[in-house]
């Protein structure tokens, strides 16, 4: 079922939490809500559920009007940040909860719940209570609580934010992998990149209410519509500088900037993969240290008449020969995004 | 079983401390009790006994277990609406509201069964609108005082388990299709059950130990509006004193088996945790 939601609203007191958002998922698509917290991502996300009602503005599904829908009768999943199981109900009347509440017989709930507990790798734990799981086994019950109902969309509310790393990696490759199985179309929230862009199809950049820009991961990526997606995504230097044909300089470091005229002020967005270093005595920044982050190291550097400039290159790169605190280094930006200033 | 390694060896000053507060919670609460089954069982069975054949002693007992019931039913209803009304709720006057239900904890009884009769006595305000039926000195003056003094137990006990619980488990029902009803039986009561036990266990050992306003706005008529407690209380001025003991024990019974039911919750709700 496709999702449209149009001029969408909501004021808490008076913090604007959802600003004029209009957007569209269409259907069978896995899409992420990613940006700062307190952006208003949860918000539209319950907005859609039903769960908070828009001071105006509208939910589609598949066309159909939804804002006269209760809750309880849109037929969506809703996977909790904090899980929110039923505590006193043990794995199996959790899953089966949502069936026992539409009147399924008892023959039908145990078979769908027999289903859910072998997709999600939680048999033999039919009769465990909440408190005596695992954080990733907890996910995974309201996963399969959500979904036992069969609904027609499924929204994850920051599903993976309590779970520690591993268990995290491990949720999201079989989050993505229970999507390629059953194209549910599903919208999950998170401020994590890494999780957005591993997981998502679309992902949606959702900052102070609004929304930033919407695409593909590599769209995203690579052409930033925003000054604020550009600094938001992934490591990057930003810089200011004036722009003369069509090149700022940043102290000695020129940097072209394409579409900006001449003359004025424009913000430079550089990401830490997008910059070539190689030493070369006549270079016009110095090397101030080394920091080994696991696979990768990034480069510390001073630029002459302007700031520090970040790098990052893969463990063995052959960029790195000769790459150490004190020398003098060639800088070559390989990709850089300018945005006109103010 | 106890772990007794776990058990470590104290100072002198630790030993000093351990045994003044044994002595005092002794002397306050162990002695008086244990002085009051001596004296009720000094005589023999013999005594006790006899007091189960005093009409007036049985009828008092039995108007005790009457508003402990009604006050149970009546608070554990109105504890649980109030309890979710006060909490979720976010309207005008509700902080001034909330204050207002402690009003009982703060009051004495004694002023309380004054005021009710300033209401239902006498020339008083309701009066005229009462006719023929009588609330003081009757059995609806004795209600009204046990549900005033009755009435912050439960919804208190309540309203903590519910602003601790939150509203996630009730989202995730709605969302999974469960009416307004089925989200109150299925998932909030079983949350609450706990404080809702306290709360009770609570409103009853109050109502049978209730005696100011009882005393006042019943008038503890013999055989008619007297209460466990003052039917004791009239034994004594009659000089009854295997009667006026023998329902004390009773009283004090209800009392270690209602004390023995809290542990048990709590022990319950331990063990869920």
């Amino acid at each position: 079922m496709g999702i449209r939601v149009s001029h969408l609203t909501k004021h808490f007191g008076s913090f604007l939490a959802v600003d004029d958002v209009s957007l569209e998922i269409p259907s069978g698509d896995l899409v992420a809500f990613l940006g700062p917290s307190g952006g208003g991502k949860s918000t539209i996300l319950r907005i859609i559920a039903g769960l908070e009602t828009a001071d105006s503005g509208s939910v589609f599904f598949d066309e159909e009007n939804a804002d006269h829908l209760h809750a309880r009768a849109r037929g969506v999943g809703f996977v909790f940040q904090h899980y929110a199981l039923f505590r006193h109900m043990t794995v199996m009347q959790n899953i089966a909860f949502g069936l026992r509440v539409r009147g399924a017989n008892h023959t039908q709930q145990t078979a769908r719940v027999q289903e859910l507990l072998a997709l999600m790798g939680l048999r033999g734990l039919e009769e465990r209570y909440p408190s005596q799981l695992s954080g990733g086994q907890r996910q995974r019950v309201a996963l399969a609580r959500a979904l036992a109902p069969e609904p027609k969309v499924l929204l994850l509310d920051e599903p993976f934010g309590a779970v520690d790393a591993k268990v995290r990696e491990d949720l999201r490759h079989w989050l993505r992998r229970l999507h390629d199985e059953v194209h549910l179309t599903s919208i999950f929230v998170t401020h994590d990149q890494e999780e957005a862009f591993s997981v998502a199809d679309r992902v949606i950049i959702i900052n102070k209410g609004r929304v930033e820009q919407a695409g593909s991961p590599e769209e995203i990526l690579d052409q930033p519509t925003t000054e604020f997606v550009a600094r938001f995504i992934g490591e990057a230097n930003v810089y200011q500088a004036t722009v003369q044909n069509g090149i700022a300089h940043v102290g000695a470091l020129p940097v072209s900037a394409p579409g900006i005229t001449d003359g004025t002020q424009a913000t430079l967005v550089i990401r830490l993969y997008d910059l070539k270093f190689w030493r070369d005595d006549n270079g016009m920044a110095t090397v101030v240290r080394t920091m080994t982050l696991g696979d990768r190291i990034k480069v510390e550097a001073t630029i002459d008449g302007a700031g520090t400039i970040f790098s990052q290159f893969p463990r063995r790169s052959s960029l790195l020969k000769g790459i150490e605190p004190g020398v003098r280094i060639h800088i070559e930006v390989t990709m850089a995004r300018a945005y006109p200033s103010g | 079983m106890r772990n007794y390694s776990t058990i470590r060896t104290f100072t002198v000053g630790q030993w000093l401390l351990l045994a003044l507060v044994l002595f005092y919670v002794g002397a306050l609460l162990v002695l008086p009790v244990v002085a009051l089954v001596v004296r009720a069982l000094a005589g023999g069975i013999q005594p006790l006994l006899d007091t189960f054949h005093n009409v007036n002693a049985l009828h008092g007992l039995q108007l005790s277990i009457s508003l402990a019931v009604i006050a149970l039913v009546a608070n554990g209803i109105l504890g649980v609406g109030g309890a979710l009304v006060l909490v979720r709720h976010r309207f005008f006057g509700r902080r001034f509201l909330d204050a207002l239900i402690d009003l009982p904890f703060a009051v004495s009884p004694v002023m309380t069964g004054l005021a009710f009769l300033l209401l239902f006595g006498r020339d008083g305000w309701f009066e005229p609108l009462l006719g023929e039926w009588k609330v003081t000195f009757a059995f609806p003056g004795l209600v009204i005082a046990t549900l005033f003094v009755t009435f912050p137990f439960t919804l208190r006990e309540v309203g903590y388990v519910l602003e601790e619980l939150g509203t996630l488990e009730e989202e995730a029902a709605v969302t999974l299709g469960a009416s307004p009803f089925r989200v109150f039986w299925l998932v909030t009561l079983p949350n609450i059950r706990y404080g809702l036990g306290y709360g009770i266990i609570l409103t009853v050992a109050r109502a049978l130990g209730e005696f100011g306003a009882v005393l006042v706005l019943g008038g503890a008529i013999s055989g008619k509006t007297a209460t466990t407690t003052t039917f004791i209380y009239n034994a004594i001025e009659e000089r009854q004193e295997a009667a006026a003991f023998s329902m004390a024990l009773v009283l004090a019974v209800a009392s270690i088996l209602l004390l023995a039911g809290l542990e048990w919750l709590k022990y319950q709700r331990s063990k869920e945790l």
